[in-house]
């Protein structure tokens, strides 16, 4: 149930942000600022909630999992011009990881102190 | 209207995204996060390629695929595998979600064509 209830929350994020911004490069951005989140939660959540059963589900599994897409991702990939579609594909992956080693990092110095 | 459509999609495909976890084992390798990006990419190719009304748009593309499917978990996963000192496995998660991602799309958007 709060996985669920969080995918309808970050579907529907998406939903409208692709609604108010219709490019593959919105589809980008929404992937990589949840890859920056779900670092940055993970952290804070197995470091100051390690006993909550609903947190993590919820945040991550949930809102997340729903708000970014790898479906849209590579369909628009395939979709795309040639030259667009290897720039898409390289930039989505690369700051992809970027941004969640980035959250996890910022995340571990914020729970260090 | 279409905001409940890509809600009820959402709904079902989070769940099923949740319950192939539980079903897939991932002793070693996200398995579970590969099979459902795959399916997803599958089905979406073959859903634009058709393509189908808005409605079923919303809710089987936007709604239910958008959901089943994650970025954000894959490269959480990966970045798990590299820090726990599993680097050529990492790599092989990216190259293989990344192309057989691609291939997945592609292959329903010909499907859809051939139908």
């Amino acid at each position: 149930m709060a996985v669920a209830a969080g995918g309808v929350l970050g579907a529907l994020a998406r939903y409208g942000l692709s609604t108010l911004w219709p490019s593959v490069w919105t589809v980008w951005a929404i992937n990589v600022t949840g890859c920056f989140l779900i670092g940055v939660l993970t952290v804070l959540i197995t470091r100051r909630r390690p006993e909550s059963r609903l947190i993590r589900p919820f945040w991550t599994t949930g809102v997340l999992g729903g708000y970014t897409t790898f479906s849209t991702a590579s369909v628009d990939v395939v979709r795309a011009a040639p030259a667009t579609a290897l720039a898409l594909l390289g930039a989505t992956i690369v700051s992809a990881l970027i941004a969640v080693w980035l959250g996890t990092a910022l995340a571990e110095r914020m729970v260090a102190r | 209207m279409t905001v409940l459509f890509v809600a009820l999609g959402a709904a079902v495909g989070a769940a099923l995204r949740y319950l192939t976890g539980r079903w897939v084992k991932s002793d070693s390798f996200p398995w579970p996060t590969l099979t459902v990006n795959l399916a997803g990419s599958l089905l979406l190719g073959f859903l634009v390629g058709l393509p189908v009304a808005p409605w079923l748009a919303a809710l089987l593309g936007t709604g239910f695929c958008g959901a089943l499917t994650t970025y954000s978990t894959f490269s959480l996963e990966t970045l798990q595998l590299a820090r726990g000192g599993r680097r050529l496995r990492a790599a092989a998660y990216v190259i293989i979600s990344l192309l057989a991602g691609l291939g997945a799309a592609y292959l329903g958007i010909l499907i859809a064509d051939h139908r």
